[in-house]
């Protein structure tokens, strides 16, 4: 059980953190013709927006209250208004998701109430669910906003139900699996002859294609009549601990059974998701995921030599650290170095002696030594200064292409990243061999120490 | 009325602003606040505009007090270049929690400002306000004023919250605070007779090295830049100028402004983007540097230079002459760069098919007219829809834009040129335009074109079907 070590500085250096507002919105993203809607200022939604282009390299919708310093002190009941009907008249989309910010939090207003109100006095939204997830900025982070966005679309949307659709299966997808993933996972439960309603389901809208039209709300994500179905469906999977809420949410408005993967990569997580596939659908496991699960195998015996007792730096949101963590875990690497950047339950799970919840400075501070950084963009200035490689994972990623396609789940997920995390461990191996003379073989000897490695650490701007 | 508000309103009727100087005295007491719409609009707040003006002083440490968002959404974002400190780079914030709003986050905000001093010891720290800690009345300039006196190090309140108006408001704000507490707090080493000013120069991927051996090559000492690529002691020294260049159009006129009046520091507005825009520069700083007393031959000697890399400038570009004639321009951007760069690109040939007037001055729009000799292609607001449907409908052959915009050109399978700030080719200075132009000749001639615009086979036995059934 890993020992939680929360930071003491007033300061927070190089941000690992993003707030949980724009968690939310990615998660409201996730929908069909939606638009997240942040309430606070209008720099709130330009700082996400900027950063999801960046990531997913795509259009991204998302607007604003644009509340003022006078506004934010009388209340923003008139500019949720006036937001709401303009994004309706622009945009009819199927959804607004509407985050609140620090401001919006700290001063108190009382938007479950003014919707009701405007809903009260405007016939014209009908056609238009509204779902508000309260999201001050100074509580918890990005994960704990997507959390609180699904709870809240389980909450406001998903009727209870009498019928039960033994083949239809709930996903409840946490914000570390990328459309790539989430396409993985439907083709999946559809492999075994069952129909998956994933909530939210980034890999409808994000994933990088070319839409037929240009409008102003997503294109593509969860249906707006799926996600009313899922109080039918036979059995709701959440994946990442972040889910676990709005799972048990759901579980109890319809009595949908509840079964939680911590994560979906590795060999014993995806044996346990193939077990549970084929008992609910009754359907042999097919032939071509036994296949994948031989090549994993075959994966892990290759890589092993290239894993084994390799330290790896890890600061990443919790339930993606928790799944790294075990990957490297699993192929015999040792995670010396955990950060988070902010509390969760799941971090007591995470593989390593100590968790920090900090930022990327204690990150820079403790992965000395290591011989390979994991986090986000925002590490490079890290892993130049440390000359330490850095392997990107987690938002945002606006330094290297395909991040929306990126696949660590399933056999085939784990299987190819086992190859791409072993190259650059390979990769030093060869550097360290080319270092290596009669006199260093000595002088290792001695003193038991590495020569230098000069990694090819990938920095810049 | 608060501090903030009298200076906010103070900016909106901007004396030396083009737009406030057309207005009549009515409208310009009313200031140039427009209010935003809730659910319509886009763009940064006062505090994105602070941080963008002021971040790149870049042996400074910036401090963000306030919640997670405001820079853990944001940091390490912006694309300028230092020549050596990289101090600028790392982002600081007191990231406020739950305790801070209930209690007030100034003491976290002085305990941050000392952990800074402590392990980076910059030569100075900015503290930029945000909304949250403005609204609970945390009082960053006391907490600044405790701190640098305990300290000994100069600790900088930027006071620009976002709430507090738009992202060209926020620059101002940026400028404000150097004017009030760092310019001629300090002296150069030395002065020359040809030391001028740069202000609202951002060395945005390190273009102002385009253009700083031109002012070397005379002699020119750019003795400080606001503030691309600027040490702390630069700003704080940058009153002894003889002459000053405003850049990026009305982003801080108010430095330009108030340094004229308090230092006596004349300046003109140019710009480094196009051939005869850095010409214009070049020659007007000689003037004004020796009607300041700088060395009468000055101005000789940039007609020389002047010649000789307007010369080098049209030999390169003649090059792309033949491959770029008659191209059609969608240009989507606005201020300065709408005039100077559609000299420049219909200098090669190409032909402006459309051009945002977004964030232009009166002047900016005059001049778009004399070089077009139409206003036929003068829009203001372009919805990504109809941009989509321009470019869908084939109405232009590349888009010039900001990135914000770049999935719009890309999605309609146009080629595209980044053109603003968070651009990643240097396109200021004689070798800036021609930067430009291979870069459009580089996008319009990738071979990806024809390909992706290809219809899938099955869409195109569907074309043929629908053909034959038309002819039936």
């Amino acid at each position: 059980m890993a020992e939680i070590i929360a930071g003491k500085k007033a300061c927070t250096v190089n941000p690992l953190k993003m707030s949980a507002p724009i968690g939310a919105a990615l998660a409201f993203l996730g929908m069909d013709r939606a638009v997240p809607l942040l309430h606070g200022s209008q720099g709130c939604t330009a700082f996400g927006l900027v950063l999801f282009v960046r990531h997913f390299r795509e259009t991204i919708p998302l607007q604003t209250t644009a509340m003022s310093e006078v506004t934010t002190i009388l209340g923003g009941q008139e500019n949720i208004e006036q937001a709401l009907l303009n994004i309706k008249k622009r945009a009819n989309p199927a959804l607004i998701g509407l985050c609140s910010t620090g401001i919006t939090e700290a001063k108190g207003d009382d938007v479950g109430g003014f919707l009701k109100s405007i809903r009260d006095r405007h016939a014209e939204l009908a056609g238009t669910e509204v779902v508000f997830a309260p999201t001050p900025d100074f509580i918890g982070g990005f994960s704990d906003g997507w959390a609180k966005a699904v709870t809240a679309m389980v909450d406001a949307l998903v009727p209870r139900s009498k019928v039960r659709t033994p083949w239809q299966v709930n996903i409840l997808a946490g914000c570390h699996l990328t459309p790539g993933d989430l396409e993985e996972i439907r083709e999946t439960v559809e492999a075994f002859g069952l129909t998956a309603i994933i909530l939210p389901d980034i890999s409808g809208s994000l994933d990088g294609h070319i839409p037929e039209t240009f409008l102003p709300h997503t294109l593509g994500g969860t249906r707006m009549e799926d996600v009313k179905r899922m109080g039918e469906s036979a059995l709701t999977i959440a994946i990442g601990e972040q889910m676990r809420p709005a799972a048990e949410l759901l579980e109890k408005k319809t009595g949908v059974p509840v079964r939680v993967f911590e994560r979906l990569n590795g060999l014993a997580a995806c044996d346990a998701f193939m077990a549970l596939l084929s008992d609910l659908s009754e359907n042999e496991v097919p032939s071509k995921y036994k296949r994948q699960r031989s090549q994993l195998q075959d994966a892990m015996l290759d890589g092993h030599f290239y894993f084994g007792e390799q330290k790896v730096a890890i600061a990443a949101e919790p339930d993606l650290l928790y799944a790294l963590s075990h990957f490297f875990a699993d192929m015999g690497a040792q995670v010396t170095c955990a950060v988070a950047p902010q509390d969760a339950p799941v971090l007591t799970r995470v593989a390593a002696d100590t968790v920090r919840i900090g930022d990327l400075q204690d990150f820079e501070d403790h992965a000395a030594g290591c011989n390979l950084l994991v986090t986000h963009s925002h590490g490079r200035q890290a892993a130049a200064r440390l000359g330490i490689p850095l392997l990107r994972a987690g938002l945002p990623t606006f330094d290297r292409l395909g991040v929306a396609h990126k696949l660590t789940v399933g056999y085939r997920g784990t299987r190819d990243f086992i190859f791409e995390v072993g190259n650059v461990f390979m990769e030093q191996l060869h550097a360290h061999e080319q270092h290596i003379t009669p006199a260093s073989l000595r002088a290792n000897a001695t003193a038991a120490s590495a020569p230098a490695v000069d990694a090819p650490a990938c920095a810049g701007h | 009325m608060s501090a903030l508000k009298q200076r906010i309103d103070s900016l909106l009727i901007e004396p030396g602003c083009a737009t406030n100087q057309g207005k009549s005295d009515k409208a310009r007491k009313e200031g140039c606040k427009k209010p935003l719409t809730p659910g319509a609009a886009a763009g940064g707040c006062a505090f994105d505009g602070a941080k963008i003006a002021l971040q790149p002083v870049v042996d400074v440490a910036h401090l963000v007090h306030g919640p997670i968002a405001c820079e853990g959404n944001s940091w390490d974002s912006r694309h300028v270049y230092s020549s050596s400190p990289q101090t600028y780079r790392t982002g600081f914030t007191t990231d406020m929690g739950e305790f801070d709003v209930i209690y007030g986050g100034e003491k976290r905000l002085y305990r941050a400002i000392k952990e800074i001093i402590d392990r980076v010891n910059p030569p100075a720290v900015f503290v930029y306000q945000t909304c949250l800690p403005a609204m609970i009345g945390d009082d960053v300039e006391g907490v600044c004023r405790a701190a640098s006196a305990k300290f000994g190090t100069p600790v900088i309140p930027v006071n620009a919250p976002g709430f507090a108006g738009s992202k060209n408001l926020g620059n101002k704000l940026g400028g404000e605070a150097l004017l009030d507490h760092v310019v001629g707090t300090m002296e150069p080493e030395f002065t020359t007779p040809c030391d001028i000013n740069l202000i609202g120069e951002y060395n945005v991927v390190g273009e102002f090295w385009q253009v700083k051996p031109l002012f070397d090559e005379l002699g020119i000492r750019v003795l400080a830049t606001f503030c691309g690529d600027a040490r702390y002691k630069d700003i704080a020294s940058s009153h002894r100028a003889k002459a000053a260049i405003m850049l990026c159009s009305q982003a801080l006129i108010n430095i330009a402004r108030k340094m004229h009046e308090r230092y006596d520091i004349p300046f003109f507005e140019g710009s480094f983007y196009g051939i005869a825009d850095v010409s214009d520069c070049l020659r007007k700083i000689s003037q004004l540097l020796v009607e300041r007393g700088a060395p009468a031959d000055l101005p000789a000697r940039a007609e020389v230079l002047i010649a000789r890399e307007e010369a080098r400038a049209w030999a390169r570009l003649e090059h792309y002459k033949a491959r770029l004639k008659g191209k059609r321009v969608l240009l989507f951007t606005g201020g300065v760069k709408s005039w100077s760069v559609v000299s420049a690109l219909q200098e090669v040939g190409m032909e402006i098919v459309g051009t945002s007037m977004r964030k232009s001055t009166h002047n900016d729009r005059a001049k778009v007219i004399e070089i077009m000799g139409t206003d036929a292609h003068m829009f203001d607001e372009l919805p990504p829809r109809e941009m989509y449907r321009m470019l869908k409908e084939s109405k232009a052959d590349v888009m010039l834009s900001g990135g914000r915009s770049q999935f719009v050109a890309l999605k309609a399978k146009t080629p595209w040129v980044e053109i603003n700030q968070e651009r990643h080719h240097a396109l200021a200075g004689y070798d800036g335009i021609v930067n430009l132009v291979a870069e459009i000749d580089k996008a319009l001639y990738n071979p990806i074109w024809a390909q992706v615009k290809q219809p899938a086979p099955w869409e195109i036995e569907e074309l043929e079907l629908r053909g034959t059934a038309h002819h039936g």
